[in-house]
């Protein structure tokens, strides 16, 4: 199979509310990444955006960004969902051969809507939209889930918040960077039990966007490649109540695939950095499960044993991930984007010395309803 | 002219559309039976025997139709439950307000609903839950008030 490159990842911060517009946002991270990649736009031969109409608070929300986008005479198409499936789509059109190079580009302002609301919105509405369910609430019922399964207590999920928030602050584009205790996040405030305060994610507002390009496309740009070496995605069933919520089986099978792909064994030793989808601090060792990190309802060991701390075997979310930062829609990409940034080692003070296999992680739907995961090297 | 004056406008609407589901034939069965009868009906897979409440047409894994209404009991097991200490536009109660996945009596899946009646503090997975039906019933998933623990 040909191979894909990312030659180019532009990011905006991410903040509470961010002044400018939807479209200043990802007019801001496409040139970016343009810049990044030492390209320019005519280098592009077409585009992928990703948003959500809800979130947009409009129709066809990908429409009013194509011209911030720069596809203003492209051929441009739009991924409705986290910004790794954005990744796959744009990653699907460099290797049809019907395009060379691809930009992806995610927005969102979380500021401007009702997360609660809108986030309702996803569920059914004949069955399940009218008890007023949300992503948090959703999540709650998720997390108590793997703590019956797993015997994980609410202090084990604390650990991910201190850890992440942790590393946050050494990411200039993170929205909340703390040193915060166990007992911190046990004291927050209750949001839907047990999930508190600072097991939460933000509502963030931000944009991200990358270039992709196949080998013919490599020479329009002047940054070295990294490569994406496995690709892997899967759904597990939409209705809450018929999927097991404590196994993340679709995770399972996208992580075999990008595993498979990139001919990864034992992606504990083999990786060299994570970043994954904790939208909620429950998920990190929930997902590690899911990506073969750890045996089934082991993954509370993992976390409380220091391993996926910086500077330890193996650090997951360098970044200070999602729930340091939650542009929905961008979260995905952004991940990929930290993981390249680790392969280029150009992730300052987040980076891990001599990475050279990145993976990361993005979700979409209740409680991670589909996965999908990347494997990026040199 | 003189230097121009800034300042961040905002433009507030919300966005309202009246919108009518067709609920589906299997669907309104099921609620009608809520409604007159305040019977909670699931529907079988003639290949891998599951049983889903609220019913569906299809089975998810099998991929084939699915015929055979099966009547269940209105009691069950709380697999899940999440006290939710917000209140906003769309939870039809007021804080604290319960989730639970109920685990129905006969079926394979868990239903998504309130549990009420109930001391939060005595809220526990596991424990035996019975459907306590709405006085007035719409043909809707809130015929069921909520479940409530059978002492």
């Amino acid at each position: 199979m040909e191979k894909i490159a990312i030659v180019g990842v532009g990011q905006t911060t991410y903040e509470k509310s961010k002044e400018d517009t939807f479209a200043e946002i990802v007019f801001e991270a496409a040139t970016l990444a343009l810049s990044d990649a030492g390209g320019d736009i005519g280098d592009i031969d077409n585009v992928v955006t990703v948003s959500n109409d809800f979130w947009d608070g409009r129709t066809i929300s990908s429409m009013a960004v194509m011209d911030a986008a720069g596809s203003w005479d492209k051929d441009i198409s739009t991924v409705e969902g986290d910004g790794i499936f954005g990744a796959l789509y744009g990653m699907m059109r460099s290797l049809s051969g019907s395009f060379n190079t691809t930009l992806v580009v995610a927005h969102v302002k979380g500021s401007e809507g009702k997360m609660n609301l809108i986030t309702n919105a996803m569920f059914d509405p004949i069955y399940q939209r009218g008890l007023g369910i949300d992503a948090t609430s959703s999540a709650a019922l998720q997390a108590r889930c793997y703590m019956e399964a797993s015997g994980a207590i609410e202090e084990d999920f604390a650990l991910v918040s201190v850890k992440n928030h942790r590393n946050a602050i050494n990411n200039p584009y993170s929205q909340l960077p703390m040193e915060i205790t166990v007992e911190d996040v046990m004291k927050s405030k209750k949001i839907a039990e047990p999930l508190k305060l600072l097991d939460c994610s933000p509502i963030s507002d931000g944009a991200a966007a990358i270039i992709l390009t196949n080998e013919s496309g490599l020479k329009r740009f002047k940054k070295d490649p990294v490569w994406i070496r496995g690709v892997g995605h899967c759904s597990d069933s939409y209705t809450l109540g018929y999927r097991d919520l404590a196994n993340p089986r679709a995770l399972k099978d996208a992580a075999y695939k990008a595993y498979k792909m990139a001919g990864i064994k034992d992606p504990m030793k083999e990786l060299d950095a994570v970043e994954l989808y904790d939208a909620y601090s429950y998920m990190e060792p929930l997902w590690y499960e899911g990506l073969g990190l750890a045996p089934e309802g082991k993954g509370p060991d993992l976390i409380k044993s220091g391993a996926t701390n910086m500077n330890s075997d193996l650090p997951v979310n360098p970044s200070g991930g999602v729930i340091s930062a939650h542009p929905v829609m961008v979260a995905g990409l952004a991940r990929l984007i930290e993981a390249v940034l680790q392969i280029r080692s150009e992730a300052d003070k987040r980076q891990v010395k001599g990475a050279k296999t990145a993976l990361a992680h993005g979700i979409n739907g209740p409680c991670g309803q589909a996965h999908g995961v990347f494997i990026v090297g040199i | 002219m003189s230097k121009m004056e800034s300042e961040n406008i905002y433009y507030e609407g919300r966005i309202k559309v009246p919108y009518k589901w067709y609920v589906g034939e299997t669907g309104s069965r099921f609620f009608i039976a809520l409604r007159d009868k305040k019977e909670i009906w699931g529907i079988r897979c003639p290949r891998c025997r599951k049983v889903y409440v609220p019913p569906v047409k299809n089975c998810w894994e099998c991929f084939i139709p699915t015929k055979e209404w099966v009547r269940l009991k209105d009691t069950g097991t709380l697999e899940s439950f999440t006290v939710v200490h917000y209140p906003n536009e769309v939870i039809p109660k007021k804080p604290p307000v319960v989730y639970g996945l109920i685990k129905i009596d006969g079926a394979d899946g868990s239903l998504l609903h309130f549990v009420g009646d109930i001391d939060i503090s005595e809220l526990k997975t596991g424990m035996r839950v019975r459907a306590v039906f709405a006085d007035e019933r719409a043909g809707n998933i809130l015929d069921i008030k909520h479940f409530a623990p059978i002492p």
